[in-house]
Formats: structure tokens, C-alpha cells, sequence
């Protein structure tokens, strides 16, 4: 069993947890980036920092994992990075 | 063929060929430079060499031949897409494989056995319909079939009637099938490498040199080489590989996983998904069932497996045949495919003049070997990018012209 630890709810196993993609660095919001948030999302062969929702306490939350060896390295909630 | 076989029965001295090329010296420079060595790098090299006639080619391969996702894909071929442009590309494409055997002189095993995808809702059977319309508009043998017809196509399936899964009828696919993916790949390397083409097992690109928009060199491992034109199929690398050009993929990497059990007698002679479960099974020719199904849930470049997404794969694959249920696994693996947002290939002109795409071929590609290969080849040869690809051309992200095909990934099968 893969374990994701939510910041609110400790570790879970991670099926109890849904992806929503990589932390983009383009903004949809302005519409010169609008393409490049659409469709050129983050794909690093490296650590990523990504979205992911707790399911069940519906707690959005980011992870940085490293894409090649799938080593989650923190977990945190949005703009709450621990020092 | 069988006039061939006889002739080859019959002869008493059979000298054995040699399949794959031998490894040369890499040469100061090339016409063209394929970087992968997968079916779609040496799909296009056959054709540059045995029919444009463009000798002076090499295909540089990492590691070895055709061992990336060419030798793990679960080898569906089919053209019941959904989109105009997507069903006239695959149904060239199974027509290729059709007299591939003869073309090459190899046996690919290419069994056109029919694929029938489940339905288990009024809502998939309503997108079936739209599918079956244009694949027929298209000219593809592809229809919208009963309850009681699954049951003839498929007698041993679980109908699940009044279950959680209960089936409400399916597509079936008449021209749908399967073929061997090594000998695809070797017939396509022997006949390249019969007409000059060179191809580099363990020879790895590392970076390029450019001069305007123009590759001029290739690093590798190896050495470098100066090139007069590049094709880049790397399957599962192709966003990084792109990048060190200079050219960024809308491409996102997730693992693809799939099995395969012990052999048992032939109980299943159609290829039968279904898109609820995200699963699908097919009994190779040696009585192995071969089970695929949908992409891990999050970006990953890595080959391993993992027990969560073979529990699922099994799981469906009992649902549907429940006296599968002491049956050993054999096999398992994964690869790891380049996904694009709108499930469609990446083919044709890059942002530099002289380096083509052949990309994104995510889930989807090994149905699309020969014809991604003919294809690409002509636009090299011609420098002209033929009407077939156009739509999927790189641009197209940027003008929003987007070919949804949800109908290609293997989950919706
Ligand atoms: C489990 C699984 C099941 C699948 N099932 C199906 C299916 O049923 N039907 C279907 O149509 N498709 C299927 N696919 C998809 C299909 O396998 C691929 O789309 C197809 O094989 C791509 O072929 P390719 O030649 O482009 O890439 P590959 O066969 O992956 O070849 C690319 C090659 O490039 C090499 N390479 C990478 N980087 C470099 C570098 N820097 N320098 C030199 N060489 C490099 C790699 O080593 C590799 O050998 C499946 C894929 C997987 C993983």
C-alpha cells in the first residue's frame, strides 16, 4: 500500500486521494499564458510539485514527489510550505 | 505467401538470415538521423530507404532494438475512432498491416479477429452509435450490436444481467486485431538495414548542435554526427528528448501497465473491452490472456508496476470471466507513454526546419506503426507534410483546433 500524508488528516493510503495535476507555472488567468496553462502542463523527469485532493475531507493539498522514483519528499497545504 | 512457404519446404539448404542488423561505426554524417529505434523509427526508415530511395540513414537507439513501448504495448490494432481525421489515419493504418506479412517477407501473425467493446450504459451505447456512424461514413466495418449478438461473439463472457455491470449491447469492430510487435519490428530493420539504412543499438542522443533553425549536428554517446534531416519517435521520452532541441511538447509522462496469465486452451478468439470496468483481454496465440487497461491516476516516468493497477486489471478482467479466477500470472510490466491533452499524435513540422515529430503517441501507437512510419517518411523525402497529417500538426495547440479522441485511450477501448 502507497501512503500520501494529508496535512489535516495524517498518512492515508493513497487511493483515498485523487490527482489534479502539476502546480503550473503559467497563469489561465492571463490570457497571453492562457495556452501554455492549458496545455503545457509541467513535466519534469525530476521533483514536481503538484495538486492532489484528500478525498473523503475534501483537503486540496500539494506534494512534491519525484517523478522518476515516485519518492513523495513533503505534502502541505496550499502556500503553507513548512520551512 | 503459400506459393512462397512451399518453396521454402522444399528447399533442402535453408541459410538462415540475420533479423537485426549488426551495429557499424557511426559515419561523420547522414541524410537522415531517426532518433528511436521503436517500431515508428524503423517503420520510417524502411520506407525512407525501400521506397524514396534515401539510403543514407541512421537510426540511433538508446537501448535496445524496439525494447521500449513497441516491445510492451498490448497490440490492438482498430480505427473506430471517433473523429473524421483520426478514423482515416487508422484505417490506412490497419490496411497496412493487412499485407504487411507479405510486404516484408516475415510473419507478423496479424489476426483481424474482430474487437467487441461492452457497454454497460444507455450513455455508452449512445457515443457507440456516433462511432459506428462514422466509421461507416469512413468506410470501416464497425457496428452497434445486441445483447444477444455479445453472446454469440463472445460465449463465454459474464453478461452480468441486472448486475452493477450489466452489459446493454456493444460495438463490435469487424476489421479489429492483433499482431506480433517484435516481428514487426525485425522485418521493418532487416529490410532497412538490406538497403543501407545503419541502425545503432546502445547509441543514445544527448544534445544537438543548431545554426538558426536548423539542426546541424547530433550528439550521442557515440560521437557526433552532422545531419541533413532529423525524425524524433522516442515514445515515452519524447518531451525531453524535444526539449534538449529546444521544443516544447504538450506531452505529460504516465506508466501504462498491463499482464498477461499462464496459457489455457482457446476460449476467446475476439479482442473484448470494456469501457465501465477499464479493462480489456485478448488470448494470444499461445493461449496467454493479455490483459490492458487504463493509464496510472498521476504522472510517473518510471517502468514499474504496481499491485494496485494489476488488482484492477484483474479485477475486471474476473468480472468479465469469472473462471478466470485461479489462474497464475505469467508476465507483468508497464511503459511509460507520452500523453497529449487531446489523446491525439503530435506528427509533421517542428519549430526548426529540418527536425520532425512523429510524437505523443501516448496509448495508442503500436496500430499506428506502419502507417505513422509511410507517412513520415514521405514528408522527409518530400519536405512536404502530407494532407493525412495535417491535423496533427504541432500547431494546432496553438489555434485551440484540438482532435478530441477520447475514443483512443485504452481505458475507453
Ligand atoms: C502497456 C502498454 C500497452 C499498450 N497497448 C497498445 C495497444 O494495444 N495498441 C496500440 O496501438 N498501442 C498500444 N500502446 C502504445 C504503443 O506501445 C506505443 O504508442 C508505440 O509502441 C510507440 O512506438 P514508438 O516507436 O514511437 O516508441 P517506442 O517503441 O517506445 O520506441 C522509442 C525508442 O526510443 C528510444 N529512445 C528514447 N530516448 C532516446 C534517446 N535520447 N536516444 C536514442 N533513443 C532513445 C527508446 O529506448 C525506445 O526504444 C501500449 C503501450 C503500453 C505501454
Amino acid at each position: 500500500m502507497k501512503l500520501l500524508t494529508c496535512p489535516v488528516n495524517g498518512p492515508r493510503n493513497i487511493t483515498e486521494f485523487q490527482y489534479l495535476g502539476p502546480v503550473r507555472a503559467a497563469d489561465a488567468e492571463q490570457p497571453e499564458q492562457l495556452i501554455e496553462a492549458l496545455f503545457y502542463a509541467e513535466n519534469p523527469l525530476g521533483v514536481m510539485r503538484e495538486w492532489w485532493r484528500h478525498t473523503p475531507s475534501n483537503t486540496v493539498l500539494i506534494a512534491e514527489r519525484h517523478t522518476v522514483s515516485d519518492q513523495i519528499l513533503a505534502t502541505y497545504l496550499p502556500n503553507r510550505k513548512p520551512a | 505467401m503459400p506459393f512462397s512457404l512451399l518453396k521454402y519446404g522444399l528447399r533442402s539448404r535453408h541459410v538462415p538470415f540475420r533479423d537485426i542488423p549488426p551495429t557499424p561505426d557511426l559515419k561523420r554524417s547522414y541524410d537522415v538521423v531517426i532518433i528511436g529505434g521503436g517500431g515508428h523509427g524503423l517503420a520510417a526508415a524502411y520506407y525512407l530507404s525501400n521506397v524514396h530511395g534515401i539510403r543514407n540513414v541512421a537510426v540511433l537507439e538508446k537501448g535496445y532494438l524496439a525494447g521500449g513501448n513497441t516491445a510492451r504495448n498490448t497490440t490492438t490494432i482498430r480505427s473506430n475512432y471517433m473523429t473524421e481525421e483520426s478514423v482515416r489515419f487508422y484505417k490506412e493504418g490497419v490496411e497496412l498491416f493487412e499485407t504487411m506479412s507479405r510486404d516484408l517477407g516475415f510473419n507478423v501473425m496479424f489476426s483481424q479477429r474482430g474487437q467487441l467493446t461492452l457497454a454497460h450504459s444507455e450513455a455508452t451505447l449512445r457515443s457507440f452509435h456516433l462511432r459506428a456512424e462514422m466509421g461507416k461514413h469512413m468506410g470501416t466495418r464497425i457496428e452497434v450490436v445486441d445483447v444477444q449478438t455479445v453472446k454469440e461473439l463472445c460465449p463465454h463472457l459474464n453478461l452480468d444481467l441486472g448486475g452493477q455491470h450489466e452489459v446493454m449491447g456493444g460495438l463490435w469492430h469487424a476489421d479489429g486485431g492483433t499482431a506480433r510487435h517484435d516481428a514487426m519490428a525485425w522485418g521493418y530493420a532487416r529490410h532497412a538495414g538490406a538497403r543501407g539504412g545503419e541502425i545503432h543499438q546502445r547509441t543514445e542522443v544527448t544534445g544537438f548542435e543548431q545554426a538558426g533553425d536548423r539542426v546541424t549536428h547530433v550528439r550521442t554517446n557515440r560521437g557526433t554526427i552532422a545531419v541533413g534531416q532529423v525524425l524524433q519517435a522516442v515514445g515515452g521520452l519524447n518531451g525531453q528528448v524535444a526539449a534538449m532541441a529546444g521544443i516544447r511538447l504538450p506531452i505529460r509522462c504516465f506508466p501504462l501497465q498491463a499482464m498477461v496469465t499462464q496459457p489455457l486452451k482457446p476460449f476467446l478468439d475476439i479482442l473484448v473491452s470494456s469501457a465501465n470496468l477499464h479493462t480489456y483481454l485478448v488470448q494470444s496465440s499461445r493461449g496467454e490472456v493479455v490483459i490492458g487497461g487504463g493509464s496510472d491516476p498521476y504522472q510517473l516516468a518510471s517502468t514499474r508496476s504496481t499491485l494496485d493497477q494489476k488488482e484492477h486489471l484483474a479485477e475486471g478482467a474476473l468480472h468479465l470471466f469469472p473462471f478466470l479466477h485461479k489462474v497464475k500470472l505469467l508476465r507483468q510490466w508497464a511503459g511509460i507513454t507520452d500523453m497529449t491533452p487531446d489523446y491525439s499524435p503530435i506528427m509533421g513540422a517542428s519549430p526548426l526546419k529540418n527536425y520532425w515529430l512523429d510524437c505523443g503517441w501516448g496509448t495508442w501507437g503500436f496500430k499506428a506503426t506502419p502507417v505513422a512510419g509511410k507517412r513520415m517518411a514521405e514528408t522527409i523525402a518530400t519536405g512536404r507534410v502530407p494532407d493525412v497529417l495535417k491535423p496533427f500538426d504541432l500547431s494546432r495547440f496553438d489555434s485551440f483546433a484540438l482532435l478530441n479522441e477520447m475514443g483512443a485511450t485504452a481505458a475507453s477501448h
